[in-house]
């Protein structure tokens, strides 16, 4: 269990030029696992993320952590940023921020270089990745620091199969060496074979949470409902 | 001796020029005179003229340690500007592009006011001296680099910002790497400072006076022989000095290149 948890939302309401763009809304995630937030595009799931990463400004309400330490938590973005380093400078770069002595850092990187398969391409210019391998490496980034709390949006976005594999390795390694995992996506395969706990979002509101396995068995709206069956909802 | 060259390259074109006996039409005393030029400048520079060498080695000095200082308060200035928000921003990044068009005989004029004798800094003692020069030239090329440093690190801000806000980076944390990581952008603004520093003529005329071993600049020289009427060594120095802005741009360029084959 994360020191990190419970972050409890509380009437969070998020408007942007005067239109409200997610809440008022109330959340609590306090067990460790993985926790998918699923909806329809534009229904907020990008906007919830990055309220509880602390990186979206809210015109209302409370978000806090049992204890707020920033560093602890980390954020991998839809399309995956990379600094114009190389592939390994980009590794060490979270970890020197944090003045990690260069041993360690060295240490850390060829560890996260072998895990993501990029061992060969250490110092390759990390804007020449695949789409594919900048994710890993955006993914292996932030969790270099060993975070409490990855919040991730739609990291498998865009990618193959293949590289959705890989990506869903490291993910589950990472939740099963105790680092909680909140990700959003609108891939249901996805959601189905990552989720311990299920959000579901609907024009900016939170519809359905809960336990992910009774919510796919038995959704208790009908917008989930449908949502599950692959129809269009909006 | 350096001078003696110069006079006998610009004796002998004068001495063709003015023969009567020479029918060449305008466009072939014009092609002439060019390649008199190119003869002059080869011959300055193959030959080692002191002369030559003493203004270029100024030139270079003037303007290098002008790019130096103009880069350490341009730069990170033009940073500052892209990732932080404050409430005349706007107002300091239009000023700034004003200033890109100022004339520099203006700012030759300003500099030469605070540095004359009478002037509030004129106890220093630094007017018809290379730090004058230095001065000028400053005020002109910081904010050409500036800008366009602002221009480069606001597109790099763009793409990083995300990621450094997540990250949870410091002010300074985020200047320094956008420094780092667009250093190519930077080296290019940089460039553009050397580019319009070395060029200059009328401000460090006014504020250096074109002393012979002392103040004398290549440009100024330039402007001096063309005066004088040795249009030809005038075209000289100036292959001269075009060559030295074409140097010092690659030497930069490819000392700085860290870029090969995509690898770093």
């Amino acid at each position: 269990m994360s020191a990190k948890f419970p972050l409890t939302l509380h009437q969070v309401l998020v408007r942007r030029q005067g239109k409200t763009v997610i809440g008022p809304l109330n959340l609590k995630l306090e067990t460790d696992g993985v926790t998918i937030i699923v909806g329809p595009n534009g229904s907020g799931k990008t906007t919830l993320l990055r309220v509880m990463h602390g990186i979206e400004r809210i015109n209302g309400g409370t978000v806090s952590w049992a204890q707020d330490d920033p560093s602890k938590h980390a954020f991998v973005f839809q399309s995956p940023v990379v600094l114009r380093r190389s592939v390994a400078e980009n590794l060490a770069y979270p970890l020197r921020l944090l003045k990690v002595p260069d041993a360690e850092v060295k240490a850390a990187v060829a560890q996260w270089l072998a895990r993501i398969g990029l061992s060969g391409k250490a110092q390759t210019a990390a804007t020449r990745l695949s789409g594919g391998e900048r994710q890993k490496l955006a993914i292996a980034r932030a969790l270099i620091r060993k975070p409490d709390v990855l919040f991730l949006d739609e990291p498998c976005a865009n990618l193959d199969g293949h590289a959705t594999r890989e990506i869903e390795a490291i993910l589950k390694e990472s939740a099963t060496a105790g680092t909680r995992l909140v990700m959003a996506t609108h891939d249901m395969g996805q959601a189905r074979r990552l989720a311990q706990d299920l959000v579901f979002m609907l024009n900016g509101r939170i519809h359905e949470s809960g336990k992910a396995e009774p919510i796919f068995v038995a959704p208790k709206t009908k917008e989930l409902a449908a949502f599950l069956m692959g129809d269009i909802v909006v | 001796m350096g001078g003696n060259s110069w006079n006998s390259v610009a004796i002998s074109i004068q001495k063709r020029n003015s023969d009567p006996t020479e029918r060449t039409s305008e466009f072939g005393r014009w092609m002439i005179d060019i390649y008199e030029g190119l003869k002059a400048a080869l011959w300055l520079v193959v030959s080692l003229d002191p002369e030559l060498w003493d203004i270029s080695l100024r030139s270079l000095r003037v303007t290098l340690t002008a790019l130096v200082v103009a880069s350490v308060i341009a730069i990170p200035l033009g940073t500052y500007l892209a990732v932080q928000r404050f409430r005349y921003r706007r107002f300091v990044i239009s000023l700034i592009n004003a200033l890109m068009g100022l004339p520099p005989v203006v700012i030759g004029l300003l500099v030469y006011i605070l540095l004359s004798r009478s002037g509030p800094f004129g106890v220093l003692n630094l007017l018809f001296t290379p730090t004058a020069m230095i001065i000028a030239q400053v005020i002109i090329i910081t904010p050409v680099i500036a800008s366009i440093a602002h221009q480069a690190m606001r597109e790099l801000w763009a793409e990083y910002h995300d990621l450094l806000i997540s990250l949870n980076t410091t002010k300074w944390q985020r200047i320094v790497t956008l420094i780092r990581d667009g250093r190519r952008n930077l080296l290019t603004a940089a460039l553009a400072g050397f580019g319009r520093a070395i060029g200059e003529v009328g401000a460090i005329m006014i504020v250096g006076g074109n002393i012979d071993h002392v103040t004398r600049v290549l440009t100024t020289a330039i402007a001096l022989e063309t005066g004088k009427g040795d249009f030809a060594l005038a075209l000289g120095l100036g292959f001269v000095l075009i060559g030295i802005a074409i140097v010092v741009n690659l030497a930069i360029h490819t000392l700085s290149r860290t870029e090969r084959e995509g690898r770093w």
